[in-house]
């Protein structure tokens, strides 16, 4: 399991490799230079300019650019941003803890709906049960986070001004009052978030419990006497859990990619809206800093998913 | 003596999009301690759905017991609450399914699956229990057994997780053991090889068994009394040597002629005798002798009235007007 594991890393070693390569390439030949915004300001001389531009290695041919860029992360220096002059690994370890909280939460909700009504519906199909939660699931999963996004804010912040509808990270409160304001600033991207997730789960839930509640072993448990809670839970749910897991797992990146959609309808300062204002302004560093880190993080999930597909299935083996 | 298991004019029907499947249409076995006795038929004929029916473990719906009773011990079964059925499981009537590869579940080791069982009527220790299971494998002639509890099922061949099967259903030592079509879905020489399994279960154990099959020869070889079944019915009914030596009904004689003959065909080309045509719809099942349009001796009463089971000698009953 471990020399798995290990293997798997030792190949995750060139994608990554790859993958900075084409990021750093097309973001070179991208259109646009992080340093207009000085070019255009007056009160700095011509001369002062060309001497930063050349302390920075901006002009230089994008291999050189590249292996330089490669070596200092190697040694585990992420650079330096050019727009807000803050090293980008202090930037990522600023806005890093807003979006985890926001997509775990939301995420824990998701399965926390998905899991109980798609098991119930799978167990009753057809009943007016399985139907409401079926086109709630379908209408839930069709709309677009930004479109409920909007429709939130409009009625929560806006129409009743119950919630605030943008997101802060300097609360002045502190005890009760500071968790009190935090979680009321949180409800309404971790419900988008949630809800659209777990209308997704919630289908496939139900998918793959009713594949598992028709195999021949689901008949033999009930008829070894057992009560149906128990057939349900130990010879059904137990055995769709191993797609249901590994879907979950497979699809953490994209929902990764998918909060920077909210983070930007809610102003929360995360990662994804540190990625945006990056592109804006052209802030190479910062961009394959967050990309090079999301490219981590599906390798790092794509792996999950494997070790738990194993560890939840005796049938496969990684020797 | 009331028998062990009497089931009297059993229905049970389907709900499709089709109509109502008569799947059983009126159906009565009994069956005496420890006895052995088999249901015959070609596929599609009941048997299954007759077997499921003792344990309730039909799907209703879409099925249905439209009519009749389940007499265990002398209790009608149908009335029973889910509770009490559970109780019955197992403990009492075991079953064997046809599909080794797909009856035990995958993500379980055997051991932990026969001892989910014996702690469910038990109320043994996991430890006990799965002590229990061991011996159990060991009982069926599974070797290694003590290592082999700790296995999962895909480690096992199609003949051993039969046997595993066997051993999960006689773990609690049941009165009955159902086991439909055991043989049906491995080699030739597997099937010999869990028949003979059966056969010695059933003389250290003493259970009562119902054998399901489609296979006269492995009636001949097995049971002491056997049911013949056709389109939802029975058709005929006598102990084995009586049924071989003198068939009453036209559809076991064709049963009869139809058994590979291993002796006469390498001798002499012997051309085995399927029965021409094959099983009437079971959604609007045809009025009269439901095996009229296959039967060699027709008649024009044949298609009015339902031949009746009815008693043509000493114990060997037959729905035949012939
Ligand atoms: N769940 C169901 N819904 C509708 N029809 C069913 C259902 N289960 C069984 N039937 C029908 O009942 C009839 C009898 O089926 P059954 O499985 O008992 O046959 P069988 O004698 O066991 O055949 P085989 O030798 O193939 O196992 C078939 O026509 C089948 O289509
Ligand atoms: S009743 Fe008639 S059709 Fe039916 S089996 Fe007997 S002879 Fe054949
Ligand atoms: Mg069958």
């Amino acid at each position: 399991m471990a020399q798995y594991i290990l293997r798997r890393l030792l190949i995750a070693i060139p994608s990554l490799l790859g993958i900075s390569v084409i990021l750093f390439t097309v973001l070179a030949l991208a259109p646009g230079d992080p340093f207009e915004e000085l070019a255009t300001n007056p009160a700095i001389p011509p001369d002062v300019r060309a001497a930063l531009r050349a302390s920075l290695g901006i002009d230089d041919p994008v291999h050189i650019r590249y292996f330089r860029w490669l070596t200092a992360m190697l040694q585990g220096n992420w650079g330096f941003s050019f727009v807000s002059r803050v090293d980008v690994d202090q930037l990522i370890l600023q806005r890093l803890p807003a979006t985890l909280l926001v997509i775990g939460t939301s995420q824990i909700l998701a399965l926390a709906i998905a899991l109980p009504v798609g098991v119930f519906a799978a167990t009753r199909p057809y009943s007016v049960f399985d139907q409401v939660a079926n086109t709630l699931a379908f209408i839930g999963f069709s709309l677009p986070t930004f479109f409920t996004g909007l429709l939130m804010i409009l009625l929560f912040s806006v129409t009743l001004g119950w919630l605030p509808f943008v997101y802060r990270t300097d609360i002045d409160a502190t005890g009760w009052r500071w968790w009190w304001e935090h979680l009321r600033q949180t409800i309404m991207p971790v419900l988008v978030l949630g809800l659209f997730q777990g209308a997704s789960w919630t289908r496939f839930v139900r998918s793959a419990v009713l594949d598992v509640i028709r195999l021949d072993h689901v008949t033999t448990a009930r008829s070894k006497g057992l009560p149906e809670s128990r057939v349900t839970m130990r010879h059904v749910v137990r055995n769709a859990l191993i797609p249901v897991v590994t879907l979950v797992a497979l699809q953490m990146p994209a929902v990764f990619g998918g909060a920077i959609v909210t983070e930007q309808i809610f102003r929360i300062p995360g990662i994804g809206s540190l990625l945006i204002s990056a592109i804006l302004a052209n802030d190479t560093p910062v961009i394959m800093a967050v990309t090079f880190v999301f490219a981590c993080l599906v390798i790092f999930f794509n792996l999950l998913a494997d070790v738990l597909y194993g560890w939840l299935d005796p049938r496969i083996s990684y020797s | 003596m009331t028998p062990l298991l009497d089931i009297k004019g059993l229905k049970v029907h389907f709900q499709t999009d089709d109509g109502m499947v008569r799947a059983v249409d009126g159906v009565d076995i009994a069956i005496n301690r420890g006895e052995t006795v088999s249901i015959v038929g070609e596929s599609g004929c009941g048997k299954t759905v007759t077997a499921m029916t003792v344990l309730k473990l039909i799907a209703m719906p879409p099925g249905r017991i439209v009519a009749g009773q389940v007499l265990f011990e002398g209790h009608d079964l149908v009335p029973l609450p889910a509770e009490d059925m559970r109780a019955i499981r197992s403990k009492q009537i075991a079953i064997v399914f046809q599909e080794p590869m797909t009856s035990l579940n995958p993500v379980y080791t055997v051991g932990e699956q026969i001892a989910e069982t014996i702690r469910q009527h038990e109320g043994m220790s996991k430890r006990a229990a799965m002590t229990r299971a061991a011996e159990m494998l060991a009982l069926v002639q599974i070797p290694n057994a003590h290592k082999r509890v700790s296995d999962y099922p895909h480690q096992f061949s199609g003949g051993m997780r039969q046997r595993v099967m066997i051993a999960m259903a006689l773990s609690c030592n049941p009165k009955l053991l159902i086991a439909d079509e055991p043989t049906t879905a491995l080699d030739v020489t597997i099937q010999a090889q869990i028949l003979e399994l059966l056969n010695e279960m059933k003389q250290r154990l003493g259970m009562a068994v119902l054998l399901i099959t489609h296979a006269m020869g492995v009636v001949a070889e097995t049971a002491q009394r056997v049911i013949v079944m056709y389109a939802g019915k029975v058709v005929e009914e006598a102990t084995v040597e009586a049924l071989f030596a003198t068939p009453r009904h036209p559809y076991t004689q064709g049963l009869i002629r139809s058994i590979p003959r291993i002796d006469l065909a390498a001798t002499q080309h012997v051309r085995l005798e399927a029965i021409p045509g094959s099983v009437p719809s079971l959604l609007n099942p045809p009025v009269g002798c439901r095996f009229a349009a296959r039967c060699r001796y027709v008649m024009p009463e044949c298609r009015t009235a339902e031949p009746l089971l009815v008693e043509k000698a000493p114990g060997h009953k037959a729905a035949c007007i012939l």
